[in-house]
């Protein structure tokens, strides 16, 4: 196999096993490139992507824009904040006048779950999910994966936890499809109000007990609390959940075993992960945000790849 | 499938050695010049190169291994596009001599594709292509090669198939091939 069966990446949900290892064996060569003098290659020089955040990001959208250069597209960006959706415009009328421009590519994030998938059936163009309310977050995971591959040198038969905020966590359903296509068993863990009722149809663990989780990972995916989703209150205080879900030295030093600590960022720090934990070498936070690129790149170049119209 | 043999076992070692040869005549030593396989194919060449100088110099030469596919000409004008191969540049270019290696030279874009792929690593000082087949008048840009192991006149329907040891095969054989439209 040398493609994808898709022209947008909306969701993990659609893709094969087959096509996360062709994408992670796509990345492996760029992530090669981004190791040379010259980082830089010319395979997009003839597309033009336009990144359309209709929602924060800082991480996602400087990942997504890197990638994008290394690979010589031409790119623009687009924010809600600062355009005419603040006068009115509806999504598709400002997406279909971007496209009008001639750009091949959206790499769209948005509020609202569902909206790459609505644009996908009305437009001509590849589209690329950043972050769909919280439904998923497509590449977040495939570079969660493409980071544990690295680390452990296979995802199949690992046990990776995700901790916290599972409710509003985009990165924690594509995480699931994604680390279970690969072979992975999965657990989610967090306080009873941030899992939502039926998670266990997905086919993971649930837990409730931090240190019950943490003895029984190899990988613990930690999440960051997202205040602003929470439109009711699901836990007491910060300070409360910090002391029952914080992830921090002290308890990792109680396990007789050393786990791979992740965290898709922003952090909060002292709140979901405490700073040395966050710092300290069994954290792969850092490859994450350099593995994130190599795989945004291969994700552009498998799908802009497909033979132009 | 009509086939014709253009190399066996023992003419291609004739050849290498030919080759081999040649480099050390306008190479010296190697004291300043490196070895690149272009991928997938050109690498076993180079390997086999290499391995012929090393004996006959006795001492190491430099081989690296460079993948072309993101350099490519043809990137969304194929209906797949090409999985990427390892590229492994262990040493410095800026200033060497290279010699890049590969089994076939027929259109000259993935040579083109090479040059492109190699300035990423720096400015060498002279650039030289050795191959083991040209498939002469199939150029679609000007590139001709410094070395070559043999000249072959082709049809565009007709494929040259490099079956050497290290690709799994039993014994090393050059063909021409007929490809039945």
């Amino acid at each position: 196999m040398s493609q994808l069966n898709t022209k947008h990446l909306l969701g993990i949900k659609d893709l094969t096993a087959e096509e996360i290892n062709l994408i992670f064996e796509t990345a492996d060569g760029f992530k090669d490139v981004l190791n040379r003098p010259i980082k830089k290659v010319p395979s997009l020089r003839d597309v033009t992507v336009a990144n359309v955040f209709f929602e924060n990001s800082t991480r996602t959208r400087l990942s997504f824009e890197l990638a994008e250069k290394r690979l010589s597209a031409d790119v623009i960006n687009f924010s809600s904040s600062s355009s005419s959706v603040k006068k009115g415009e509806t999504l598709l009328d400002t997406v279909n006048n971007i496209l009008s421009m001639k750009v091949d590519m959206i790499v769209m994030r948005h509020s609202s779950p569902g909206a790459p998938h609505f644009l996908a059936k009305h437009i001509d163009a590849n589209i690329i999910n950043a972050g769909d309310g919280t439904h998923e977050h497509p590449t977040q995971a495939l570079l969660d994966s493409f980071s544990i591959r690295e680390k452990l040198g296979d995802v199949a038969g690992r046990k990776v936890v995700i901790v916290g905020d599972i409710l509003h966590s985009r990165v924690a359903l594509s995480n699931i499809f994604a680390l279970q296509k690969l072979g992975a068993e999965v657990m989610v863990c967090g306080p009873a109000t941030l899992l939502p009722k039926h998670i266990s149809s997905l086919g993971v663990k649930v837990e409730l007990d931090i240190r019950k989780a943490l003895e029984w990972c190899d990988v613990a995916n930690i999440l960051r609390i997202q205040l602003e989703r929470q439109k009711m209150r699901y836990f007491p205080s910060l300070r409360e959940y910090s002391q029952h879900y914080g992830v921090n030295k002290q308890l990792l030093d109680t396990l007789n075993k050393e786990i791979v600590i992740m965290h898709p960022g922003p952090i909060n720090r002292g709140v979901e992960i405490t700073s040395d934990v966050a710092d300290s070498d069994h954290s792969i936070i850092l490859q994450q945000v350099e593995n994130g690129v190599a795989v945004r790149m291969a994700v552009l170049y498998l799908l802009a790849g497909k033979k132009a119209g | 499938m009509q086939k014709r043999l253009l190399l066996d076992g023992k003419l291609l070692q004739i050849t290498i050695s030919r080759l081999c040869q040649h480099l050390i005549e306008n190479h010296d030593d190697f004291a300043n010049t490196v070895i690149l396989g272009l991928q997938p194919r050109g690498i076993y060449l180079a390997e086999r190169i290499k391995k012929t100088l090393e004996a006959e110099l006795k001492k190491t030469i430099d081989l690296g291994y460079l993948d072309t596919t993101f350099h490519r000409d043809d990137f969304r004008r194929r209906e797949d596009p090409l999985k990427p191969n390892q590229t492994k540049v262990p040493f410095i270019i800026e200033g060497k001599n290279v010699i890049v290696v590969d089994d076939v030279l027929y259109t000259g874009r993935s040579v083109r594709a090479a040059l492109d792929a190699m300035t990423t690593f720096g400015r060498p000082a002279k650039v030289e292509l050795l191959v083991l087949i040209d498939r002469m008048y199939s150029r679609d840009i000007p590139v001709e090669a410094n070395y070559i192991g043999k000249k072959v006149n082709t049809l565009e329907s007709q494929k040259v198939k490099v079956e050497l040891k290290e690709q799994g095969s039993e014994k090393d054989n050059i063909w021409l091939i007929n490809i039945p439209e």
